[in-house]
């Protein structure tokens, strides 16, 4: 399953995630929320905190299993 | 660098706003380009659209400037602010209004009307 798959991506990228969590936001498959809290993220700007999950996340978005991602982010502090 | 490269750069340096989407702002193809465009236009700011659908080389070479790999994508200035997720949040959070004005100045919003930019060389269309 797709989910599972984005999932196991973010947490091997984000091991210390406090909330990790992957919906499929429409039924279909490929429209996506991911939603991640990590230290990783602390004093980053936005952008860079997204570039990070967007890295994560780069295979399922070249080979298409990733049609829409939504991306929320959000550091510890 | 392909001539579509150097289009897009091209626009990227002249126009205050560029968002790459999907489809025009007449025909918005994708709800993440459409969440892009809303956010700017509710900020009043001066949108040049780029449709990334006629030729996928266009996305791919964009991807390779920006190092981002969805779109939409939006400049300011010349500088990537980011997807549909970091726009809307950002106007959400009232502060988008703040970005165009510290990048473009107080007056941004008289800025040119809403237009669309063509980064396909003209061999190609």
């Amino acid at each position: 399953m797709a989910v599972d798959r984005l999932e196991s991506l973010l947490r091997g990228a984000f091991p210390d995630a406090g909330e990790l969590r992957v919906e499929d936001r429409t039924g279909g498959g490929d429209h996506f929320q991911v939603i991640v809290t990590s230290p990783r993220f602390d004093g980053l700007p936005l952008i860079d905190q997204h570039r990070l999950v967007n890295e994560a996340l780069a295979e399922p978005l070249r080979d298409g299993t990733i049609h829409e991602l939504r991306i929320k982010t959000r550091g510890t502090t | 660098m392909s001539e579509i490269s150097d289009n897009i750069k091209n626009v990227i340096e002249n126009e205050p706003v560029v968002l790459f989407m999907k489809g025009t702002p007449e025909f918005v193809m994708c709800g993440n380009s459409d969440r892009a465009l809303r956010a700017l236009r509710e900020a009043g700011a001066p949108v040049t659209a780029v449709n990334v659908l006629p030729d996928p080389e266009i996305r791919q070479a964009l991807s390779e400037l920006s190092g981002w790999p969805t779109i939409p994508q939006v400049f300011v200035g010349g500088e990537l602010v980011g997807g549909a997720d970091i726009v809307q949040e950002l106007a959400e959070a009232g502060q988008l209004p703040e970005i165009l004005a510290g990048k473009l100045g107080e007056s941004y919003r008289d800025g040119a009307e809403e237009r669309v930019a063509d980064v396909l060389t003209p061999a190609q269309r």
